[in-house]
């Protein structure tokens, strides 16, 4: 059993097989997690490289763990303290550490498609860990690998992603991967968060809160992006969390066994209240600890694909 | 694939599981520090009938656990095929036990080197044992076994197949004509 893709540049056109590859071969990895001796010799003198151009805490850690976890050499590059402030373009970064003889690119950036545009400056593999608008694939494998570890399945599962749809990638991401593995897929904003005619890909469409909870099995709760002028969208962020905010009381008055799932890093008191955030209804944290074994089945599987 | 011989069946197995249960109760002067560590896939259906047939002598059932040794392997650069993970399920310590690793065929020793290498991550047992159904020569490594099933010699171009009835609805080891 091996991949079809060479690359993870999102979900876009990844096949139901391969997507049950990665969810299974992780379950491997995160027993790894709970040994004594959390690291295993399988990426021994594979050496990749974290490209992150923008700013990012659980993403890049979680990525370096899982290489380093896997016996991979790592080198972490970020802008600030890179020569990208002396003028050197994307272009000539990529040669420059690619001549120094890497085989994998962990890349996050600002604009959507850098991932895509890698692949054709480099030789290595490409493992994309968000672009701009457009996808995160890895945090929508972690997101199903979660649920499915929760529920016990994800083919037939009404899931209803909350916040801001057209600003998200985690949105996009988990839409296509969700579809792909046969969930039901519906969304939950203001209609100035949502992307026109979404509902041609088959998504359902919530402007209530109460309604979206009492009508789906999970939610997975986005963070409202305020570097990303997610504030001209709404009035104020008190407004939203009004309308859209989970509480405890939309929760137990709407739907007790509803699953709450949340990307990170969370806004308490805007789209999520702090007593929900650290309640019974939400796996926020075995989302981060899984989002390590998704990160290594990942690396793994293209990472040995000859 | 040609069968040129079925050199254990049924019945045959049966006794050499019973015999290699004795024996290792002999050598480890019974079952009390034993844990029975069985290597994907058939490995672990040997292991798990050592263990019944262990409790059936002694009267002590000493615990199981199932090993995955892929991660480990040497060949993942060479090999055209990528193989495929499966869980390892060992929930216990293993320090300070003693480890019956157990597996069907013995061959070139390379996936035994790669579960010396994974038990070792996982703790540091007073002694590892290493207990199979059949020895088929042809090693690349200096690894031995301490309680062997059969001795078949073998040239290259054969294959030693063992089927056991939780995976393969017989118990039987077959030897054939290698494929390529």
């Amino acid at each position: 059993m091996a991949l079809n893709i060479k690359h993870l540049l999102g979900l876009h056109n990844v096949t139901r097989n391969d997507i049950q590859l990665i969810l299974d071969t992780a379950t491997t990895f995160r027993e790894i997690l709970d040994r004594p001796i959390k690291k295993v010799p399988t990426l021994k003198g594979t050496t990749v490289v974290n490209l992150f151009y923008e700013n990012s805490t659980r993403t890049r850690l979680s990525f370096e763990l899982a290489e380093k976890r896997l016996s991979a050499d790592t080198l972490n590059f970020s802008t600030s303290t890179s020569s990208t402030k002396k003028g050197e373009t994307f272009k000539d970064t990529v040669r420059n550490i690619e001549a120094m003889k890497i085989d994998m690119i962990v890349v996050r950036h600002q604009s959507a498609g850098v991932p895509l545009y890698l692949t054709k400056i480099s030789n290595a593999t490409v493992i994309n860990a968000g672009d701009g608008l457009h996808e995160h694939p890895t945090q929508a494998l972690l997101d199903m690998y979660s649920i499915k570890e929760k529920i016990g399945k994800i083919n037939g599962l009404r899931v209803c992603i909350v916040g801001d749809i057209a600003h998200s990638r985690v949105a996009l991401s988990n839409i296509i991967g969700l579809k792909t593995m046969g969930a039901e897929v519906s969304v939950c904003a203001p209609p100035t968060m949502i992307p026109k005619g979404i509902e041609q890909f088959g998504i359902k469409v919530f402007h209530d809160i109460n309604k979206a909870t009492a009508e789906n099995d999970v939610l997975n709760v986005l963070r409202i992006q305020l570097e990303r002028d997610a504030g001209t969208t709404i009035p104020s962020l008190r407004e939203y969390h009004n309308y859209f905010g989970i509480t405890t009381d939309v929760i137990e008055n709407n739907n007790k066994d509803v699953l709450i799932l949340h990307p990170g890093p969370i806004n308490r008191g805007v789209e999520i209240t702090s007593e929900v955030a650290d309640g019974p209804y939400q796996i926020i944290l075995n989302q981060v600890t899984n989002g390590v074994a998704i990160r290594m089945a990942v690396l793994y599987l293209l990472g040995t694909n000859n | 694939m040609k069968i040129k011989a079925k050199i254990i069946d049924k019945e045959g197995l049966k006794r050499t599981v019973t015999r290699l249960s004795h024996e290792i109760l002999e050598h480890n002067k019974g079952s009390k520090n034993i844990v029975i560590i069985g290597m994907r896939t058939r490995g672990e259906f040997l292991a798990q009938r050592i263990q019944s047939k262990i409790e059936e002598i002694d009267g002590y059932k000493p615990i199981l656990g199932i090993l995955d040794a892929t991660l480990y392997r040497d060949d993942f650069r060479t090999r055209l095929k990528q193989p495929e993970v499966s869980v390892t399920d060992i929930t216990f310590d293993i320090t300070e036990m003693d480890v019956i690793l157990v597996d069907d065929v013995l061959y070139t020793g390379r996936t035994t080197r790669a579960a010396l290498d994974a038990l070792m991550d996982l703790g540091r047992p007073s002694t590892i044992q290493f207990c199979v159904l059949v020895d088929r020569g042809h090693r690349e490594m200096p690894i031995k076994a301490d309680f062997i099933g059969k001795n078949i010699p073998t040239s290259l171009n054969e294959e030693v197949k063992v089927k056991m009835d939780e995976i393969d609805d017989e118990d039987a080891v077959y030897l054939i004509e290698s494929p390529n």
